[in-house]
């Protein structure tokens, strides 16, 4: 293909925050060039007449009732933390290169 | 030229279940860090959502409660962040087809109505919380993440930028947590973070239909600091726009301490959250009669009760609100209504003294039974006791429940009245006073409030300063 997608490439990557080597960007750029050609040929199916959907099962979600069920322990919770500082998962700081975007913050 | 301020809101609020939106940890707060914990909200491999039927529930109601647009079918998304406080790296929330759509709510400021519209109402995931070491978020070195509120139902309501000012904002807001109390969504805790809100605020020319650069105000921690806040961002925006300037757009904390919005320096452009349908949760289909079971289950609204407390008792507008925002309050007054008819006597003790006493006594209003505070107006109205006393009894009754019915009897702090027990009286108070007595007979007023107060103190409070006033006239002739 002869459009060039290294630059879709870099954004993504930089959202993903992955650090990809100029060999790297040049295959996944073709890579993306290919997703893309088979998406577009997808878009030429004949969908007229037929209801868009997100899911491919075709169901009812299942609801629970609102019931505590036991949580883990603390230490179970804590075990695959890369830091931790008394009962917390410790974390760098987030203000230095990045702006918060916490939920609900 | 002159500006006009348009703000809209976004308000976040956490719903009122035991167990959390995905998994069966508990929600309470103030546990001890990362206790409430599982793999699903911990987003450990493997873990998969399912929904609790509650939070659904309430989310409905919150929503109908506002007049939204319930959809059949909404569905959830991924939204897609790095930021330590969700623990999968990415949020369920909704976006292309949120639960509600539209809403809104009247609300009165200075005399006039005012209708502030919602955009949408969506159900999503709350985060965990963060904590900055340091003093603030701004160069903290470290945070430290408990992610017990993580999951938590989280209701999002975004409405239209119909705001004009702070105090519309804050007005806003107080009705808004008042709805949601009422309809048992959320307990709405400010202070426990149960209920927050950030806002969109920008300046246009007044009258102009165009919307201008907007910024957003986060970290507004009481309904004060809101109106204050967005009240200092208008004129720091204004002062910038009178100047020639222009407005970045961008994110600005509100500092509390300093009492001005500081803007969150941020390398990164515009946020790209790449939404996606979430694949581990289906669409959720909600049919009408789910619909309007809730719709047919809600409380009576405050703006309904409002209106029905000044017609069904004649109170007035103050009244109403009053017992409105608090509705504990206004439930005690519409239980003592029950057996006691003289509703304007009843609401002025409620409101006044009894309300004093409360805060003196630091007892809640749900302590109270009505029907002894109805026994003690009674009282007062047979006149079996004076107002002093009907006071005393009062406090004795909000704090000990004591009825004080019975206090009167034990304490015989029935009134005392009639010429026969007081004449002694009167009598014992001249011939002790009889400088008093004499200044009285040579038209000094003042001298007979002396010899009132002088038999009252003897009667311990309980003969009626009124009665006595005229038998000391009547005792001692000018």
């Amino acid at each position: 293909m002869s459009v060039d997608f290294s630059k879709e490439v870099d954004y993504v990557a930089a959202l993903a925050r992955l650090t990809l080597e100029p060999e790297e960007k040049k295959r996944m750029a073709g890579q993306l060039s290919d997703i893309l050609d088979t998406a577009r040929r997808i878009r030429e199916l004949d969908t007229e007449g037929v209801e868009p959907t997100s899911h491919v099962i075709n169901l009812q979600p299942v609801l629970r009732d609102d019931e505590t069920r036991p949580s883990l322990t603390l230490n179970r919770v804590l075990q695959n933390a890369p830091r931790r500082q008394r009962d917390f998962f410790r974390v760098p700081s987030i203000t230095a290169n990045r702006q918060p975007e916490g939920a609900g913050e | 030229m002159a500006y006009e301020v348009v703000i809209g809101l976004e308000i976040h609020l956490e719903l009122q279940t035991c167990s959390k939106l995905f998994c069966g940890c508990g929600t309470a707060f103030g546990q001890e860090p990362n206790t409430n914990c599982c793999p699903v909200c911990l987003g450990l491999p493997g873990s998969l959502p399912v929904f609790n039927r509650r939070a659904i529930e309430l989310a409905v109601t919150a929503a109908l409660a506002l007049n939204g647009d319930i959809q059949e079918e909404s569905r959830f998304d991924r939204k897609n962040y790095f930021y330590p406080d969700l623990p999968k790296a990415y949020q369920i929330s909704q976006f292309e087809r949120p639960l509600s759509r539209g809403g809104c709510l009247q609300i009165e400021v200075d005399g006039n109505r005012r209708e502030i519209r919602l955009e949408r109402i969506h159900l999503e995931e709350e985060a965990g919380k963060l904590i900055h070491s340091g003093d603030s978020i701004m160069g903290s070195e470290y945070s430290l993440v408990d992610y017990n509120r993580a999951g938590i139902p989280l209701l999002e309501i975004v409405t239209a930028p119909d705001i004009a000012s702070g105090r519309e904002a804050r007005i806003f807001l107080e009705d808004l947590r008042s709805v949601l109390l009422y309809s048992g969504a959320s307990d709405c805790k400010m202070e426990e973070g149960s209920l927050r809100c950030d806002a969109n605020i920008s300046l246009r020319p007044a009258g102009s239909e165009n919307l201008g650069t907007k910024t957003e105000v986060k970290n507004m921690n009481s309904f004060r600091s809101v109106e204050m806040a967005l009240n200092y961002e208008a004129e720091r925006q204004e002062n910038i726009l009178a100047a020639g300037g222009k407005i970045t757009q961008e994110t600005c904390h509100w500092d509390e301490e300093k009492k001005i919005t500081v803007p969150l320096r941020s390398k990164e452009g515009s946020s790209d959250y790449r939404y996606f349908p979430e694949p581990d949760l289906l669409p959720l289909a909600l049919d009408s009669s789910f619909i309007k079971n809730i719709a047919a289950s809600l409380p009576e609204m405050p703006a309904a009760r409002r209106e029905r407390l000044k017609e069904q008792y004649g109170l007035s507008s103050k009244e109403a609100v009053l017992f409105t925002t608090n509705r504990q309050l206004g439930d005690f007054f519409e239980a003592a209504a029950q057996t006691y008819s003289s509703y304007k006597n009843l609401a002025g003790w409620v409101q006044g003294d009894l309300m004093y006493q409360l805060r003196e006594s630091g007892r809640s209003i749900e302590e109270i039974d009505p029907l002894r505070f109805v026994e003690l107006l009674k009282l007062l109205d047979k006149k079996d006791i004076n107002r002093p006393v009907a006071k005393e009894l009062l406090a004795e009754m909000v704090l000990n429940g004591t009825s004080p019915e019975k206090l009167v009897k034990e304490k015989s702090l029935g009134r005392i009245s009639g010429s026969d027990r007081l004449q002694p009286l009167i009598e014992q108070v001249i011939a002790e006073n009889p400088a008093a007595a004499e200044n009285y007979r040579r038209g000094k007023d003042k001298a007979l409030a002396y010899l009132v107060g002088r038999a009252m103190a003897l009667t311990a409070g309980r003969a009626d300063p009124g009665e006595l006033t005229k038998l000391f006239k009547e005792q001692i002739s000018r």
